[in-house]
């Protein structure tokens, strides 16, 4: 249960896919301009990523090695194609919003990612776990930006109005360099978050030694 | 001056030709030129009145306090006594308009210093020029506040020699905008004020004539190439200021002459670009942040051969 604890986790912080591994860039500075494009794009991506994961998962010993690239693209696609009609057909203005950059889910390196490094490898039940949290991962993540940039940008949060109306807001970051600087920033605080947290337990095991000896001496 | 002073450091270096050494350093050269912009913030406070001082101010105290901060927090050694934050401080003043609200000048001090000098590694790592930055930055987020020009020494609004130009109606003269009593940003407006700045620099030879040279001789054949008045863009908007003083910047512009040459072409080039066809009606600050991205490829395809050495094919 450990093991599945932590295939889960690690999507959600060790191994962030946006603001650890880097990688999915593309929709992740393209459409956090709002919360809730963020929110959406995180979702339709987890759902994507976590039905693709299983399939190939499934399907691992029946797929060529050879071919295994145009096999995962068409699965990916399959789901991607879901989504996109889903959003279309229920939410069209999110689904105007996002335009282009569902169909390119298709060739999120997120997805492609987990499918070759880990579903393609691993029993199905840890694949499904390893790509809810890295959905979940992705989901937060360009929530986070979304809110942040919305924030800054516009002076709202979700749509809901923070700042009063009559505040300036800071156009740029609802604009592309304002994505690139809010996710340095973002990403160079997680890593000062993870060097604390090293060092706060590198002192804690040199602490508890030192106590044994203590106790030993 | 004195040239070719032995230092009396007990440590031995070992470092790679040429081994020059003079008494110039980082700290004269920073504080060199903040006397050569001493001129043109004297035409700022002449024409901006108290409102320039005030917005100079600020802004190089927001840069130094930004540079302490950050240095502490780091863990680095502090530079804020070298100067260095002193003139970006007052070339990103000299870039805003008059009317700029206190907070936004603040803002742009402090993206100045971060975001174009310290998430780089400090002074000398920063590949763009970290006033152009700060007001790059500045001119994205709150647009409407850095359009809004007010007249000198009244203050009414008014709008500068360059939307004049856009809108096809050049009302200011030669003279008011050779002296500065135009329409503009704090520093820029004085063409007499910067080229005694100017040719302090050059005197001094901390900054190398060929940049200035070519980036207005560029501007000037194009405006000619084009049926445009070259004197009126020599003069307008802020070439004047940054060809003497941004693009000129030692850290971001190439170190060889003929990198030189192509660094101030090409600002000439994308300057020209952006008055004549753009949406934008002044470019400075964008054509020297493009160069300064080019700076480093400038740099390596202008690299001199050493003596002796073959052309090998490429």
């Amino acid at each position: 249960m450990n093991s599945v604890r932590r295939e889960f986790l690690k999507g959600l912080w060790d191994e962030h896919p946006t603001f650890r591994l880097l990688i999915g860039m593309c929709p992740t500075l393209a459409v956090t301009t709002a919360a809730a494009n963020g929110l959406a794009m995180g979702l339709a991506t987890t759902f994507v990523l976590v039905c693709s994961s299983v399939m190939i998962s499934l399907m691992k010993n029946l797929i060529p090695k050879k071919v295994r690239i145009p096999c995962y693209i068409i699965i990916v696609a399959t789901f991607v194609t879901i989504a996109d009609m889903v959003l279309a057909a229920n939410f069209p203005e999110l689904h105007k919003v996002l335009g282009l950059f569902i169909p390119l889910i298709v060739v999120n390196c997120i997805i492609l990612g987990r499918a070759e490094a880990y579903a393609s490898k691993m029993p199905v039940f840890y694949s499904f776990i390893d790509a809810l949290g890295m959905g979940l991962g992705i989901t937060w993540g360009l929530t986070f930006l979304g809110v942040v940039r919305e924030f800054l940008g516009m002076g709202t949060v979700f749509g809901a109005q923070i700042l009063p109306a009559t505040a300036t807001s800071w156009v740029i970051f609802i604009l592309p360099p304002g994505a690139f600087f809010t996710l340095g920033i973002v990403v160079g605080a997680m890593n000062q978050i993870n060097y604390a947290l090293a060092r706060r337990k590198r002192e804690r095991a040199t602490g508890s030694i030192t106590a044994h000896q203590a106790v030993q001496g | 001056m004195e040239r070719n002073v032995v230092t009396t450091d007990t440590e031995l270096v070992i470092s790679p030709a040429p081994h020059v050494s003079d008494q110039e350093s980082v700290t004269s050269i920073m504080y060199g030129v903040v006397i050569a912009l001493l001129p043109a913030l004297i035409a700022s406070m002449y024409f901006f009145r108290f409102r320039a001082l005030w917005l100079v101010t600020i802004t190089v105290g927001a840069c130094i306090i930004t540079e302490w901060v950050f240095q502490k927090l780091r863990g680095k050694p502090i530079t804020i006594y070298d100067g260095s934050a002193i003139v970006t401080g007052m070339l990103l003043a000299f870039n805003l308009p008059p009317t700029m609200p206190s907070w936004m000048a603040v803002v742009g001090g402090v993206v100045a210093m971060t975001l174009g000098k310290h998430v780089f590694g400090g002074l000398g790592h920063n590949p763009f020029n970290p006033a152009l930055v700060g007001r790059a930055f500045l001119l994205a987020a709150f647009p409407a506040a850095m359009i809004t020009w007010t007249s000198p020494i009244d203050g009414v609004a008014t709008v500068t020699p360059l939307v004049q130009m856009q809108m096809g109606r050049i009302t200011s003269s030669y003279w008011d905008m050779f002296i500065g009593n135009v329409g503009g940003c704090l520093g820029e407006t004085s063409a007499l004020a910067i080229l005694i700045g100017g040719l302090y620099l050059l005197y001094k030879r901390y900054i190398d004539w060929r940049i200035p040279v070519s980036y207005l001789g560029t501007v000037g054949i194009i405006a000619l190439a084009f049926g445009q008045d070259p004197v009126f863009h020599w003069l307008a908007g802020g070439l004047m200021l940054g060809a003497f003083f941004m693009a000129t910047d030692m850290v971001t512009s190439p170190i060889t002459r003929k990198g030189k040459w192509l660094f101030g072409i090409g600002a000439g080039i994308v300057l020209m670009v952006i008055r004549l066809w753009g949406g934008y009606p002044e470019g400075v600050s964008y054509s020297i942040l493009l160069m300064n991205g080019f700076t480093p490829l400038l740099d390596h395809v202008t690299r001199p051969r050493s003596y002796g050495e073959v052309k090998t094919r490429a």
